[in-house]
Protein backbone atom coordinates (compact mmCIF):
# COMPACT_ATOMS: atom_id res chain seq x y z
CA UNK A 1 0.00 0.00 0.00
CA UNK A 2 1.21 3.34 -0.92
CA UNK A 3 2.56 5.47 2.04
CA UNK A 4 0.12 8.41 0.64
CA UNK A 5 -2.62 6.38 0.49
CA UNK A 6 -6.06 7.29 3.03
CA UNK A 7 -8.27 3.71 2.41
CA UNK A 8 -10.03 3.19 5.41
CA UNK A 9 -9.54 6.34 6.88
CA UNK A 10 -12.30 9.14 7.96
CA UNK A 11 -10.90 12.44 8.22
CA UNK A 12 -12.85 15.84 9.49
CA UNK A 13 -12.33 19.60 7.28
CA UNK A 14 -13.21 22.70 8.77
CA UNK A 15 -14.11 25.95 6.10
CA UNK A 16 -14.91 22.92 3.84
CA UNK A 17 -16.56 25.06 1.68
CA UNK A 18 -13.86 27.55 1.04
CA UNK A 19 -11.08 27.61 -1.34
CA UNK A 20 -8.22 25.71 0.35
CA UNK A 21 -11.26 23.88 2.49
CA UNK A 22 -12.78 22.50 -0.75
CA UNK A 23 -9.63 21.63 -2.28
CA UNK A 24 -8.61 19.84 0.83
CA UNK A 25 -11.96 17.91 0.54
CA UNK A 26 -10.95 16.31 -2.58
CA UNK A 27 -7.10 15.55 -2.39
CA UNK A 28 -8.25 13.75 0.82
CA UNK A 29 -11.28 12.13 -0.68
CA UNK A 30 -8.77 11.44 -3.88
CA UNK A 31 -6.33 9.63 -1.52
CA UNK A 32 -9.43 7.31 -0.39
CA UNK A 33 -10.33 9.09 2.65
CA UNK A 34 -13.74 9.55 3.53
CA UNK A 35 -14.48 13.40 4.09
CA UNK A 36 -16.82 14.94 6.76
CA UNK A 37 -16.69 18.61 5.19
CA UNK A 38 -18.08 21.61 7.35
CA UNK A 39 -18.79 24.67 7.21
CA UNK A 40 -21.44 27.79 8.53
CA UNK A 41 -23.93 27.09 5.98
CA UNK A 42 -26.75 24.56 7.15
CA UNK A 43 -26.44 22.64 3.65
CA UNK A 44 -23.64 22.57 1.33
CA UNK A 45 -22.61 20.24 -1.50
CA UNK A 46 -18.79 19.99 -1.31
CA UNK A 47 -17.38 18.04 -3.90
CA UNK A 48 -15.82 14.86 -2.90
CA UNK A 49 -17.56 14.69 0.33
CA UNK A 50 -19.01 11.70 2.12
CA UNK A 51 -20.91 13.76 4.46
CA UNK A 52 -21.49 17.86 4.84
CA UNK A 53 -22.27 18.86 8.73
CA UNK A 54 -22.92 22.72 9.77
CA UNK A 55 -20.34 23.48 12.19
CA UNK A 56 -18.95 27.49 14.19
CA UNK A 57 -15.82 26.32 14.59
CA UNK A 58 -15.97 28.86 17.32
CA UNK A 59 -19.25 26.93 19.32
CA UNK A 60 -18.07 24.72 22.04
CA UNK A 61 -20.97 22.58 21.91
CA UNK A 62 -21.58 22.26 18.27
CA UNK A 63 -18.00 20.71 18.47
CA UNK A 64 -19.18 18.11 21.47
CA UNK A 65 -21.85 17.37 18.96
CA UNK A 66 -19.96 17.02 16.04
CA UNK A 67 -17.59 14.52 18.13
CA UNK A 68 -20.20 12.44 19.28
CA UNK A 69 -21.85 12.18 15.67
CA UNK A 70 -18.40 11.14 13.91
CA UNK A 71 -17.99 8.53 16.88
CA UNK A 72 -21.72 7.19 16.60
CA UNK A 73 -21.54 7.51 12.49
CA UNK A 74 -18.12 6.29 11.54
CA UNK A 75 -16.85 4.82 14.96
CA UNK A 76 -13.34 6.86 14.20
CA UNK A 77 -11.51 9.57 13.01
CA UNK A 78 -7.96 9.86 11.67
CA UNK A 79 -7.30 13.36 10.24
CA UNK A 80 -8.40 16.08 11.59
CA UNK A 81 -7.80 19.63 9.28
CA UNK A 82 -8.36 22.69 11.42
CA UNK A 83 -8.78 25.18 8.40
CA UNK A 84 -11.37 27.29 9.45
CA UNK A 85 -10.35 31.08 9.39
CA UNK A 86 -11.24 34.63 8.48
CA UNK A 87 -8.74 37.40 7.32
CA UNK A 88 -8.91 41.29 8.79
CA UNK A 89 -7.17 43.94 6.57
CA UNK A 90 -7.38 46.88 8.78
CA UNK A 91 -4.58 49.60 10.11
CA UNK A 92 -4.54 49.07 13.79
CA UNK A 93 -5.48 52.22 14.71
CA UNK A 94 -9.20 51.20 12.95
CA UNK A 95 -8.97 47.78 14.34
CA UNK A 96 -11.57 47.44 16.78
CA UNK A 97 -11.44 45.21 19.69
CA UNK A 98 -14.48 43.13 18.84
CA UNK A 99 -13.25 42.55 15.49
CA UNK A 100 -9.35 41.65 16.85
CA UNK A 101 -11.12 39.48 19.37
CA UNK A 102 -13.64 37.85 16.27
CA UNK A 103 -10.41 37.21 14.06
CA UNK A 104 -8.75 35.39 17.35
CA UNK A 105 -11.95 33.18 17.91
CA UNK A 106 -12.23 31.64 14.81
CA UNK A 107 -8.18 31.31 13.84
CA UNK A 108 -7.12 30.13 17.25
CA UNK A 109 -9.98 29.27 19.33
CA UNK A 110 -11.51 27.13 16.57
CA UNK A 111 -8.92 25.30 16.67
CA UNK A 112 -8.25 24.80 20.28
CA UNK A 113 -12.01 23.84 20.35
CA UNK A 114 -11.37 21.28 17.64
CA UNK A 115 -8.22 19.58 18.91
CA UNK A 116 -9.83 19.30 22.57
CA UNK A 117 -13.30 17.94 21.09
CA UNK A 118 -11.58 15.13 18.97
CA UNK A 119 -7.95 14.44 21.08
CA UNK A 120 -9.44 11.03 22.52
CA UNK A 121 -11.10 9.89 18.93
CA UNK A 122 -8.10 10.59 17.05
CA UNK A 123 -5.72 8.86 19.84
CA UNK A 124 -8.22 5.62 19.80
CA UNK A 125 -8.13 5.28 15.75
CA UNK A 126 -3.89 6.52 15.56
CA UNK A 127 -3.98 2.95 17.64
CA UNK A 128 -4.15 1.07 14.98
CA UNK A 129 -3.00 3.20 11.85
CA UNK A 130 0.63 2.90 10.65
CA UNK A 131 2.25 6.91 11.46
CA UNK A 132 -1.10 7.65 13.81
CA UNK A 133 -3.91 10.18 13.91
CA UNK A 134 -2.98 13.97 12.25
CA UNK A 135 -4.04 16.97 13.12
CA UNK A 136 -3.15 19.62 10.82
CA UNK A 137 -3.78 23.55 11.22
CA UNK A 138 -3.94 25.97 8.91
CA UNK A 139 -1.45 29.15 9.69
CA UNK A 140 -0.17 31.11 6.69
CA UNK A 141 3.20 33.19 5.99
CA UNK A 142 1.63 35.84 8.01
CA UNK A 143 2.28 32.95 11.46
CA UNK A 144 6.10 33.32 10.36
CA UNK A 145 6.68 36.86 9.11
CA UNK A 146 4.69 39.89 9.39
CA UNK A 147 2.50 42.02 7.12
CA UNK A 148 1.44 45.72 7.20
CA UNK A 149 -2.10 46.21 7.71
CA UNK A 150 -2.55 42.70 8.87
CA UNK A 151 -2.00 42.75 12.60
CA UNK A 152 -4.92 40.67 14.48
CA UNK A 153 -4.52 38.29 11.16
CA UNK A 154 -0.64 37.63 11.86
CA UNK A 155 -0.90 37.58 15.57
CA UNK A 156 -3.76 35.05 15.25
CA UNK A 157 -1.31 32.81 12.79
CA UNK A 158 1.38 32.93 15.21
CA UNK A 159 -0.69 31.35 17.63
CA UNK A 160 -1.49 29.12 15.38
CA UNK A 161 2.38 27.96 14.80
CA UNK A 162 2.93 27.91 18.52
CA UNK A 163 -0.66 25.72 19.58
CA UNK A 164 0.69 23.32 16.93
CA UNK A 165 3.86 22.51 18.25
CA UNK A 166 2.94 22.63 21.78
CA UNK A 167 -0.11 20.26 20.70
CA UNK A 168 2.50 17.92 18.98
CA UNK A 169 5.11 18.04 21.91
CA UNK A 170 1.94 17.21 24.49
CA UNK A 171 0.65 14.27 22.85
CA UNK A 172 3.98 13.00 22.24
CA UNK A 173 4.71 13.13 25.70
CA UNK A 174 1.27 11.33 26.48
CA UNK A 175 2.45 8.50 24.30
CA UNK A 176 -0.98 9.25 22.22
CA UNK A 177 -0.71 8.63 18.43
CA UNK A 178 -1.44 11.67 17.10
CA UNK A 179 0.67 14.14 15.35
CA UNK A 180 0.30 17.64 14.82
CA UNK A 181 1.74 20.21 12.14
CA UNK A 182 1.24 23.80 10.88
CA UNK A 183 0.76 24.19 6.84
CA UNK A 184 1.79 27.81 5.80
CA UNK A 185 0.75 29.51 2.51
CA UNK A 186 1.82 32.27 1.45
CA UNK A 187 -1.11 34.21 -1.30
CA UNK A 188 -3.48 31.73 -2.89
CA UNK A 189 -5.55 32.48 -5.28
CA UNK A 190 -8.64 32.41 -2.67
CA UNK A 191 -11.83 34.18 -2.19
CA UNK A 192 -9.98 35.04 1.10
CA UNK A 193 -6.95 36.45 -0.96
CA UNK A 194 -10.01 38.56 -3.10
CA UNK A 195 -11.49 40.17 -0.15
CA UNK A 196 -7.75 40.99 1.06
CA UNK A 197 -7.09 42.83 -2.12
CA UNK A 198 -9.97 44.96 -1.96
CA UNK A 199 -9.53 45.68 1.67
CA UNK A 200 -6.17 46.81 0.50
CA UNK A 201 -7.55 49.13 -1.47
CA UNK A 202 -10.27 50.35 0.40
CA UNK A 203 -7.47 51.00 3.41
CA UNK A 204 -5.77 53.24 0.61
CA UNK A 205 -2.65 50.70 0.47
CA UNK A 206 -3.32 50.26 -2.97
CA UNK A 207 -4.49 52.18 -5.84
CA UNK A 208 -6.64 49.06 -7.28
CA UNK A 209 -7.09 45.69 -6.98
CA UNK A 210 -5.16 44.62 -9.74
CA UNK A 211 -2.07 46.71 -8.66
CA UNK A 212 -2.52 44.84 -4.92
CA UNK A 213 -2.31 41.17 -6.45
CA UNK A 214 0.62 42.01 -8.67
CA UNK A 215 2.45 43.02 -6.18
CA UNK A 216 1.58 40.08 -3.33
CA UNK A 217 2.34 37.74 -6.83
CA UNK A 218 5.86 39.49 -7.42
CA UNK A 219 6.47 38.86 -3.64
CA UNK A 220 6.71 34.83 -4.30
CA UNK A 221 9.91 33.81 -5.46
CA UNK A 222 8.29 31.87 -8.29
CA UNK A 223 6.28 35.15 -9.50
CA UNK A 224 2.90 33.89 -9.50
CA UNK A 225 0.26 33.20 -6.71
CA UNK A 226 -0.44 29.54 -5.61
CA UNK A 227 -3.61 27.28 -6.02
CA UNK A 228 -5.59 25.70 -3.57
CA UNK A 229 -5.06 22.23 -4.89
CA UNK A 230 -0.72 22.65 -4.16
CA UNK A 231 -1.69 23.34 -0.44
CA UNK A 232 -4.22 20.81 -0.61
CA UNK A 233 -1.67 18.28 -1.67
CA UNK A 234 0.54 19.19 1.15
CA UNK A 235 -2.00 18.40 3.66
CA UNK A 236 -2.83 15.28 2.09
CA UNK A 237 0.72 14.62 3.06
CA UNK A 238 1.15 15.46 6.71
CA UNK A 239 -2.41 13.32 6.67
CA UNK A 240 -0.65 10.46 5.11
CA UNK A 241 1.82 7.91 6.87
CA UNK A 242 4.19 9.18 4.96
CA UNK A 243 4.84 11.75 7.16
CA UNK A 244 5.14 9.55 10.27
CA UNK A 245 8.12 10.97 11.09
CA UNK A 246 6.68 14.94 11.08
CA UNK A 247 4.88 16.34 14.24
CA UNK A 248 5.45 19.98 15.54
CA UNK A 249 6.62 20.88 12.12
CA UNK A 250 5.94 23.62 10.21
CA UNK A 251 4.90 22.94 6.59
CA UNK A 252 5.65 26.43 4.25
CA UNK A 253 4.17 26.16 0.83
CA UNK A 254 4.85 29.48 -0.31
CA UNK A 255 6.38 29.61 -3.42
CA UNK A 256 10.07 30.92 -1.63
CA UNK A 257 8.14 33.75 -0.06
CA UNK A 258 9.58 33.50 3.19
CA UNK A 259 12.81 32.31 1.77
CA UNK A 260 14.20 35.20 1.48
CA UNK B 1 24.38 48.75 33.91
CA UNK B 2 22.12 51.77 33.38
CA UNK B 3 22.86 54.28 30.82
CA UNK B 4 22.53 58.00 33.36
CA UNK B 5 20.56 60.47 30.83
CA UNK B 6 20.13 58.20 27.76
CA UNK B 7 16.25 58.16 28.59
CA UNK B 8 16.05 61.94 29.67
CA UNK B 9 12.91 64.05 29.15
CA UNK B 10 11.37 60.72 27.61
CA UNK B 11 8.47 59.35 29.15
CA UNK B 12 7.87 55.68 29.48
CA UNK B 13 4.44 53.88 30.45
CA UNK B 14 5.01 50.11 31.62
CA UNK B 15 2.39 47.86 32.18
CA UNK B 16 1.93 44.85 34.64
CA UNK B 17 4.51 46.74 36.77
CA UNK B 18 4.29 46.31 40.28
CA UNK B 19 6.00 43.04 40.29
CA UNK B 20 8.85 40.92 38.87
CA UNK B 21 10.05 41.75 35.35
CA UNK B 22 7.62 44.74 35.01
CA UNK B 23 8.97 46.10 38.01
CA UNK B 24 12.27 45.72 36.79
CA UNK B 25 11.72 47.29 33.85
CA UNK B 26 10.18 50.40 34.89
CA UNK B 27 13.43 50.41 37.59
CA UNK B 28 15.56 50.75 34.48
CA UNK B 29 13.58 53.09 32.54
CA UNK B 30 13.92 54.99 35.53
CA UNK B 31 17.56 54.68 36.12
CA UNK B 32 17.89 55.58 32.31
CA UNK B 33 16.24 59.21 33.04
CA UNK B 34 12.80 58.21 32.13
CA UNK B 35 9.59 59.65 33.83
CA UNK B 36 7.85 56.10 34.17
CA UNK B 37 4.58 55.56 34.65
CA UNK B 38 3.91 52.63 36.37
CA UNK B 39 0.31 50.53 35.90
CA UNK B 40 -1.04 47.96 37.68
CA UNK B 41 -4.58 46.90 39.13
CA UNK B 42 -3.74 47.48 42.81
CA UNK B 43 -5.13 50.71 44.19
CA UNK B 44 -2.85 53.91 44.13
CA UNK B 45 -2.77 53.84 48.60
CA UNK B 46 -1.71 50.24 48.51
CA UNK B 47 1.55 49.30 49.97
CA UNK B 48 3.35 48.40 47.01
CA UNK B 49 2.77 51.14 45.12
CA UNK B 50 3.63 53.72 48.56
CA UNK B 51 6.69 51.38 48.44
CA UNK B 52 7.57 51.56 45.08
CA UNK B 53 6.98 55.29 44.54
CA UNK B 54 9.41 56.27 47.81
CA UNK B 55 12.02 54.09 46.20
CA UNK B 56 11.71 55.70 42.50
CA UNK B 57 11.40 60.12 42.72
CA UNK B 58 10.86 59.87 38.63
CA UNK B 59 8.15 57.58 39.02
CA UNK B 60 4.55 57.73 39.32
CA UNK B 61 1.35 55.25 39.13
CA UNK B 62 -1.83 55.04 37.26
CA UNK B 63 -4.30 52.13 38.00
CA UNK B 64 -4.73 50.12 34.47
CA UNK B 65 -6.99 47.23 34.06
CA UNK B 66 -5.11 46.30 30.82
CA UNK B 67 -7.74 44.54 29.56
CA UNK B 68 -10.22 47.56 29.42
CA UNK B 69 -10.46 49.60 26.23
CA UNK B 70 -11.99 52.58 28.69
CA UNK B 71 -9.44 52.28 31.39
CA UNK B 72 -6.72 52.51 28.07
CA UNK B 73 -8.21 55.71 27.28
CA UNK B 74 -8.57 57.19 30.18
CA UNK B 75 -4.70 56.37 30.57
CA UNK B 76 -4.00 57.88 27.64
CA UNK B 77 -6.53 60.95 28.62
CA UNK B 78 -4.11 61.56 32.11
CA UNK B 79 -1.09 61.05 30.78
CA UNK B 80 -1.80 63.52 27.64
CA UNK B 81 -2.98 66.56 30.57
CA UNK B 82 0.30 65.79 32.67
CA UNK B 83 3.05 65.24 30.41
CA UNK B 84 1.82 65.66 26.93
CA UNK B 85 3.55 62.91 25.63
CA UNK B 86 4.64 59.12 25.50
CA UNK B 87 7.93 57.40 23.87
CA UNK B 88 8.05 54.26 25.41
CA UNK B 89 5.27 52.09 25.61
CA UNK B 90 6.22 48.62 27.13
CA UNK B 91 3.57 46.28 27.16
CA UNK B 92 4.46 43.75 29.61
CA UNK B 93 1.43 42.81 31.35
CA UNK B 94 0.64 38.58 31.23
CA UNK B 95 -0.27 35.65 32.90
CA UNK B 96 0.53 31.88 32.83
CA UNK B 97 -1.49 28.81 32.01
CA UNK B 98 -0.31 25.29 32.58
CA UNK B 99 -2.02 21.97 31.62
CA UNK B 100 -3.14 19.36 29.29
CA UNK B 101 -5.06 20.58 26.26
CA UNK B 102 -7.75 18.67 27.64
CA UNK B 103 -8.35 19.73 30.74
CA UNK B 104 -8.23 23.57 29.63
CA UNK B 105 -11.81 25.05 29.77
CA UNK B 106 -12.91 27.78 27.22
CA UNK B 107 -13.35 30.15 29.94
CA UNK B 108 -9.75 30.19 31.01
CA UNK B 109 -8.07 29.84 27.43
CA UNK B 110 -9.93 33.09 26.77
CA UNK B 111 -8.88 34.89 29.88
CA UNK B 112 -5.32 34.25 28.71
CA UNK B 113 -5.57 35.20 25.54
CA UNK B 114 -7.53 38.49 26.71
CA UNK B 115 -4.53 38.95 29.27
CA UNK B 116 -1.90 37.89 27.01
CA UNK B 117 -2.83 39.46 23.89
CA UNK B 118 -5.73 41.39 23.58
CA UNK B 119 -3.44 43.99 26.25
CA UNK B 120 -0.86 44.20 23.64
CA UNK B 121 -3.57 45.28 21.18
CA UNK B 122 -5.66 47.64 23.00
CA UNK B 123 -2.39 49.78 24.09
CA UNK B 124 -0.65 49.56 20.98
CA UNK B 125 -4.10 51.04 19.42
CA UNK B 126 -4.80 53.89 22.03
CA UNK B 127 -0.84 55.14 22.41
CA UNK B 128 -0.29 54.86 18.80
CA UNK B 129 -1.31 58.61 18.01
CA UNK B 130 0.51 59.89 21.11
CA UNK B 131 3.80 58.14 20.41
CA UNK B 132 3.52 58.39 16.56
CA UNK B 133 3.81 62.53 17.58
CA UNK B 134 6.21 61.95 20.15
CA UNK B 135 8.22 60.20 18.37
CA UNK B 136 8.39 62.97 15.47
CA UNK B 137 10.51 65.25 18.08
CA UNK B 138 13.13 62.72 18.99
CA UNK B 139 15.95 62.00 16.45
CA UNK B 140 14.71 57.91 16.40
CA UNK B 141 11.41 57.90 17.77
CA UNK B 142 9.25 56.25 19.83
CA UNK B 143 9.49 52.34 21.28
CA UNK B 144 6.95 49.86 21.94
CA UNK B 145 8.26 46.98 23.37
CA UNK B 146 6.29 43.79 23.70
CA UNK B 147 7.12 41.04 26.47
CA UNK B 148 6.19 37.51 24.41
CA UNK B 149 8.27 34.68 25.82
CA UNK B 150 11.01 31.97 24.84
CA UNK B 151 7.27 30.35 24.62
CA UNK B 152 6.63 32.40 21.92
CA UNK B 153 9.38 31.00 19.71
CA UNK B 154 9.08 26.82 20.91
CA UNK B 155 6.43 24.62 21.43
CA UNK B 156 6.25 22.53 25.45
CA UNK B 157 3.80 20.20 26.29
CA UNK B 158 0.96 21.31 28.35
CA UNK B 159 2.11 24.82 27.89
CA UNK B 160 -0.72 25.28 24.67
CA UNK B 161 -3.06 28.34 25.85
CA UNK B 162 0.31 30.30 27.07
CA UNK B 163 2.41 29.19 23.34
CA UNK B 164 -0.47 30.16 21.53
CA UNK B 165 -0.61 33.46 23.19
CA UNK B 166 2.93 34.68 22.96
CA UNK B 167 3.22 33.10 19.57
CA UNK B 168 0.14 35.91 18.73
CA UNK B 169 2.05 38.52 20.75
CA UNK B 170 5.77 37.77 18.43
CA UNK B 171 3.80 38.12 14.83
CA UNK B 172 1.21 41.58 16.13
CA UNK B 173 4.55 42.75 16.94
CA UNK B 174 6.31 42.30 13.34
CA UNK B 175 3.00 43.39 11.62
CA UNK B 176 3.41 46.65 13.79
CA UNK B 177 6.65 47.43 12.59
CA UNK B 178 6.15 46.87 9.02
CA UNK B 179 2.93 48.75 9.23
CA UNK B 180 4.41 51.85 10.98
CA UNK B 181 7.37 52.28 8.65
CA UNK B 182 5.48 51.22 5.87
CA UNK B 183 3.49 54.57 6.69
CA UNK B 184 6.52 56.25 7.47
CA UNK B 185 4.78 56.29 11.48
CA UNK B 186 8.14 57.28 13.81
CA UNK B 187 7.48 53.98 16.24
CA UNK B 188 9.87 50.85 16.28
CA UNK B 189 8.19 47.82 17.42
CA UNK B 190 9.85 44.84 19.03
CA UNK B 191 9.72 41.69 21.13
CA UNK B 192 11.41 40.52 23.60
CA UNK B 193 11.41 36.71 24.68
CA UNK B 194 12.24 35.92 28.27
CA UNK B 195 13.40 32.33 29.27
CA UNK B 196 12.82 31.56 32.66
CA UNK B 197 12.70 34.27 34.81
CA UNK B 198 13.30 34.00 39.28
CA UNK B 199 9.36 36.23 39.56
CA UNK B 200 6.11 35.62 41.74
CA UNK B 201 4.38 34.55 38.65
CA UNK B 202 6.83 31.87 37.74
CA UNK B 203 6.75 30.58 41.25
CA UNK B 204 2.95 30.77 41.56
CA UNK B 205 2.71 28.61 38.10
CA UNK B 206 5.31 26.21 39.36
CA UNK B 207 3.41 25.54 42.23
CA UNK B 208 0.48 25.11 40.25
CA UNK B 209 1.92 22.47 38.35
CA UNK B 210 3.31 21.12 41.17
CA UNK B 211 -0.08 21.15 42.27
CA UNK B 212 -1.60 19.25 39.74
CA UNK B 213 1.43 16.30 38.98
CA UNK B 214 1.72 15.91 42.45
CA UNK B 215 4.90 13.34 41.98
CA UNK B 216 7.27 16.75 42.15
CA UNK B 217 7.84 19.87 44.30
CA UNK B 218 7.82 23.34 42.85
CA UNK B 219 11.59 23.63 44.20
CA UNK B 220 12.16 20.80 41.71
CA UNK B 221 11.03 21.98 39.18
CA UNK B 222 12.74 25.59 39.77
CA UNK B 223 15.76 23.36 39.62
CA UNK B 224 15.28 21.17 36.42
CA UNK B 225 14.15 24.93 34.87
CA UNK B 226 17.78 26.20 35.98
CA UNK B 227 19.50 22.71 35.56
CA UNK B 228 18.10 22.94 31.65
CA UNK B 229 19.00 25.85 30.54
CA UNK B 230 23.06 26.03 29.48
CA UNK B 231 23.82 29.35 32.25
CA UNK B 232 22.95 26.98 34.74
CA UNK B 233 20.45 29.61 36.31
CA UNK B 234 17.62 31.46 36.38
CA UNK B 235 17.11 34.95 34.78
CA UNK B 236 16.94 37.62 37.55
CA UNK B 237 14.15 40.58 37.00
CA UNK B 238 16.30 42.86 35.74
CA UNK B 239 18.55 41.35 33.32
CA UNK B 240 15.32 41.54 31.35
CA UNK B 241 14.57 44.99 32.32
CA UNK B 242 18.35 45.84 30.72
CA UNK B 243 17.12 44.95 27.44
CA UNK B 244 14.08 46.69 27.55
CA UNK B 245 15.53 49.74 28.43
CA UNK B 246 18.39 49.61 25.85
CA UNK B 247 15.28 48.36 22.72
CA UNK B 248 13.68 51.81 24.09
CA UNK B 249 16.36 53.87 23.67
CA UNK B 250 17.99 55.41 20.85
CA UNK B 251 20.82 52.77 20.98
CA UNK B 252 18.46 50.65 19.22
CA UNK B 253 17.22 53.23 16.66
CA UNK B 254 17.86 50.73 13.81
CA UNK B 255 15.58 47.73 15.22
CA UNK B 256 12.35 47.16 14.41
CA UNK B 257 10.20 44.17 14.09
CA UNK B 258 12.78 42.29 15.82
CA UNK B 259 13.10 39.96 18.71
CA UNK B 260 15.22 39.69 21.33
CA UNK B 261 15.61 36.34 23.04
CA UNK B 262 17.69 37.02 26.57
CA UNK B 263 16.95 33.12 27.67
CA UNK B 264 20.52 31.82 28.90
CA UNK B 265 20.71 29.96 25.74
CA UNK B 266 17.76 28.12 26.68
CA UNK B 267 16.95 27.97 22.34
CA UNK B 268 20.30 28.06 21.02
CA UNK B 269 19.78 24.21 21.24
Amino acid sequence: MSNFDLTGTVALVTGASGGIGSATVQALAGAGARVIATDMAQTATVAGATDYRPLDVTDEDGWAALAAYVDATYGRLDILVNNAGISVTDAIADTSLATFRRCMQINVEGIFLGTRAMADLLAKSGADRRGGSSIINLSSVGGLAGAPFMSAYCASKGAVRLFTKCAALEYAALKQPIRVNSVHPGGIDTNMMDTIYARYVETGAFPDEETARATVSAGHALGRMGTPQEIADGIGYLAAPAASFMTGSELVIDGGMTAH
Amino acid sequence: MAVAGRLDGRVALVSGALRGIGHAIAQCLAADGATTIITDLDTPDSQPVIDILAAMPNARYLRLDATEEAAWQAARDAIEADHGRLDILVNNVGADLTGKVQDIDLASWRRLMTLNIDTVFLGTKTFQPMLARTGATTPYGSSIVNISSIMGLVGMGEVSAYNASKGAVRLFTKSNALEFADAGVPIRVNSVHPGFVDTPLLRKGMERWAERDGTVTAQELIAQMAETTPVKRLAQPIEIGKVVAFLASDDASYMTGSEVVVDGGWTAR
